[in-house]
């Protein structure tokens, strides 16, 4: 028998090995993206006579942060959410408020920002089941026609915002009149 | 040294017993609801199943699935294909049969079939041997 074959069988499981070391076992690929974005009927932060529901926006690219007060990486996002909002007035940013306190997360939108155009409560996590969201916090980009394109699982970091995010956005035509 | 021991016991012990009680109408629904627990996979845990997980997440998802079972009565594939659309085939400890998991389910017979065309080529090469002698 070839005496190069255990080596070879070495190697092949070396490769092997490696690539698995290299990804990420806490990535969990969404099956939402290129799917209808899920529905929620969820009241207002600031108002809770007011009621969001996603069917509202249709016909607008939309994107949506998943975030509560409670979760120390969304301080550092919510920087890079700012800056977005600001050079991108029109674009119309929902936050999903998710597992909170309504009076915690007031707070917390006053002292480090608040971007967002519309702010929806979901106090027992219901829509954050349906929509798949597994860690705070979640961004998904919505289309024109209700799909979600993209979703970033972690922190919007400003390397993603300008690699991921801008491109997406401005090639759906966010900011455009509906 | 030995009260450090002592308490992280305890401590540890305790971490692992807080799984929550469900009413459930029929035995039927009971076992469905154990079954599915069970065999699915907790999304924010590396390698644990709900049952198993302390994670808020997991304790939502079995409150989620304990209402479908009980109020909505859907069955046990009713609930996995809820859990998919959400969370993908990644909550499925048992991979579907489909094109992608093929190599998957066939490694096993794979690899016996390699084994044993290795182990015969083995025995060949050492009966040609002992005939030489």
């Amino acid at each position: 028998m070839n005496a190069r074959l255990p080596l070879i069988i070495f190697a092949a499981l070396v490769v092997l090995l490696g690539i698995g070391l290299t990804l990420n076992p806490k990535t969990v690929p969404s099956p939402l993206v290129g799917k209808p974005a899920p529905n929620f009927d969820l009241p207002d932060l600031m108002n809770n006579e007011t009621m969001h529901n996603p069917a509202d926006w249709q016909g607008k690219v939309w994107m949506l942060t998943v975030w509560a007060s409670w979760c120390s990486t969304c301080v550092q996002e919510q920087a890079v959410l700012n800056q977005l909002k600001h050079d991108m007035p029109q674009l119309w940013l929902v936050g999903l408020n998710y597992k909170d306190d309504d009076a915690e997360a007031q707070a917390w939108l006053k002292r480090y920002g608040n971007p967002y155009t519309v702010v929806a409560v979901d106090t027992l996590g219901k829509a954050g089941i349906d929509w798949g969201v597994y860690g705070v916090p979640e961004t998904f980009i919505i289309d024109k026609t209700g799909k979600i394109r993209h979703k970033i699982t972690g922190a919007l970091t400003r390397p993603i915002l300008a690699k991921e995010v801008l491109p997406l956005l401005q090639q759906l035509g966010a900011g455009d009149a509906p | 040294m030995k009260l450090w021991l002592v308490f992280f016991l305890v401590w540890s012990a305790s971490s692992f017993a807080s799984i929550e009680t469900y009413p459930f109408v029929t035995s039927q629904q009971e076992a469905t609801y154990t079954e599915l627990v069970n065999e699915l996979r907790c999304v924010v845990c590396q390698n644990q199943n709900l049952s198993d997980s302390n994670a808020k997440l997991a304790k939502d998802l079995r409150t989620q699935i304990h209402q479908l079972v009980v109020t909505e009565h859907a069955d046990k594939q009713t609930v996995i294909d809820y859990m998919v659309v959400r969370y993908g085939e990644f909550v499925l400890y048992k991979p579907p049969f489909a094109l992608n998991t093929l190599l998957l389910w066939f490694a096993p017979l794979l690899f016996l079939g390699f084994g044993i065309v290795v182990a015969i080529r083995m025995m060949r090469h050492v009966t040609d041997g002992n005939e030489t002698i």
